[in-house]
């Protein structure tokens, strides 16, 4: 392959070679996409016992300095002044439009530092974006590089304990550095309760194979990181989000507090407001194919007419539902459960109800 | 009669047996490996005629769909029923009760070009 050349390499990477793993490229980065077990048991061991994820691609920065909450408060919808420490909060950078730039999330560590976590395909023009923004204030904006590992699912809160990490006092949604260089958040991506781990890369080999010996984890590659965060209604960022997309149409209004909806600091607070007091016009909705077929990103959405009614934007199957799911944008008045839509799977109708997300009862709290 | 069959393989890792002018197709061990679990396969209608390099079968994995072609012309005869409830049984017997479809061939002469299992195994080596 030699287009591998050209993308970023895990410092993990020989570790993931040994257990197995099988590599793509995505977001610029050669990653695990899934390990010897296949994607439908490495998602069903994460739902039953604990996942262990490489998630280095995605980017750390951290913002310190006497501005550091204000350039929060400016950047995303988020009342950082008041952010308790220690809280994560899930947010969006947005642009005038209210376009998502892309969705991070926040950690307050100190009064004037945060650390954010953002997407690797985004990670260049996250980080351009926030140094312009920062022009003239007192801030300090470093991307340490780490190794970034997830554990997710119901075993992980034991795991990480055995691992000498006391996250007794850590709930859903909050984050802390139990060592020099070290970042713990109890947060994922799957729906399951869990936490994200950022290290030194000296310290990560050793760490990730004791976590790994543990008989109640399995590595998970990306595609079931996709399937898990797919049944639990989250969004994938090109996918789901973009720049066109605001996160009101994206039903992500519960991350803007209620004091920002009509107006505030962030950069896009007019046009959320205006959303807001006219009501999307698109939302994004869970989608249930009829069958067993899955019907995937990019597939057209019709009414019952035959009328174009918008599209799939991620789709595959769940394998812990055991039926194909999907999520896609439709017009608002096609927007509640149970309308009937048709999907175009290569040249044939696939009869599509909109349904409540997530497609699983979440064990993590609501982020 | 006696069952005399040959089986050949293409570049696109597919098998097809050869038994009394039918053809049974599917996919290899190594294409399921790579492919991973499948969780639904989508199946043309028996009596429908196909040209070589048509793009005939969908297998999906929870990840992707890839497309399964038509070996060679020719007209479906039967297929895999067993595969709508059980799309798995590609993964477990890809080369036995995963089979895809039966087709008869209008051209025989369109088998020349194929593999035979020795070869193939040196192309994936």
């Amino acid at each position: 392959m030699t287009e591998n050349t050209s993308l970023n390499q895990l410092p993990l990477k020989d570790l993931h070679a040994r257990a197995g793993a099988k590599f793509a490229p995505f977001a610029g980065w050669d990653m695990p996409v899934s390990y010897p077990p296949g994607v439908l048991k490495e998602h069903l061991h994460c739902r039953a016992h604990a996942g262990l994820f490489d998630i280095s691609h995605m980017r750390l920065f951290e913002v310190s300095g006497a501005d550091a909450a204000k350039l929060i408060a400016t950047l995303c919808p988020l009342e950082a002044a008041e952010q308790a420490l220690g809280a994560s909060k899930y947010t969006f950078l947005l642009n005038e439009q209210a376009g998502v730039i892309d969705d991070l999330i926040v950690t307050r560590l100190a009064a004037d530092r945060f650390v954010i976590v953002a997407n690797a395909a985004r990670a260049v023009i996250d980080e351009r974006w926030i140094r312009d923004h920062a022009t003239g204030l007192d801030i300090f904006i470093e991307a340490p590089d780490r190794v970034f590992l997830a554990l997710q699912g119901p075993d992980a809160a034991a795991i990480i304990e055995d691992a000498a990490i006391d996250v007794s006092g850590l709930s859903f949604m909050s984050g802390f550095e139990p060592r020099p260089g070290w970042f713990v958040t109890r947060s994922g991506y799957t729906g399951e309760d869990g936490f994200e781990i950022a290290l030194p890369i000296d310290r990560a080999s050793a760490f990730a194979e004791s976590l790994a010996r543990d008989e109640r984890v399995e590595w998970i590659g990306l595609a079931a990181r996709d399937s898990l965060r797919l049944e639990a209604g989250l969004c994938l960022y090109g996918n789901d989000l973009d720049e066109e997309t605001d996160p009101i149409s994206a039903g992500l209004i519960w991350a803007i507090p209620k004091s920002l909806r009509n107006g505030g600091p962030f950069i896009g607070a007019q046009r959320i407001a205006e959303i807001i007091d006219n009501g999307p016009a698109q939302k994004r909705v869970g989608l249930r194919p009829e069958g067993r077929q899955p019907v995937r990103a990019g597939a057209e959405l019709t009414d019952s007419d035959g009328n174009p009614t918008g599209r799939v934007t991620s789709g595959g199957f769940g394998p812990s539902v055991e039926h194909p799911v999907a999520m896609g944008y439709v017009p608002a008045a096609l927007a509640k459960p149970d309308t009937q839509l048709f999907a175009d799977v290569r040249g044939k109708p696939v009869g599509m109800r909109v349904v409540k997300l997530p497609f699983i009862v979440k064990r993590s709290q609501k982020g | 009669m006696s069952a005399l069959s040959t089986t050949y393989y293409t570049e696109d890792h597919e098998w097809i047996r050869v038994e009394n002018g039918i053809a049974t197709v599917g996919i290899t061990e190594h294409a399921q490996e790579q492919l991973g679990d499948l969780v639904f396969v989508d199946l043309p209608s028996p009596g429908a005629n196909v040209a070589k390099g048509d793009a005939l079968v969908v297998v999906e994995s929870v990840k992707a769909a890839s497309d399964v072609y038509a070996p060679v012309d020719g007209e479906v005869k039967s297929v895999n029923d067993a595969l709508s409830s059980e799309p798995g049984l590609v993964n477990s017997s890809a080369e036995g009760d995963g089979w895809l479809w039966t087709m008869s061939i209008a051209d025989e002469g369109q088998l020349d070009g194929l593999m035979d299992a020795d070869a193939y195994q040196k192309s994936i080596a």
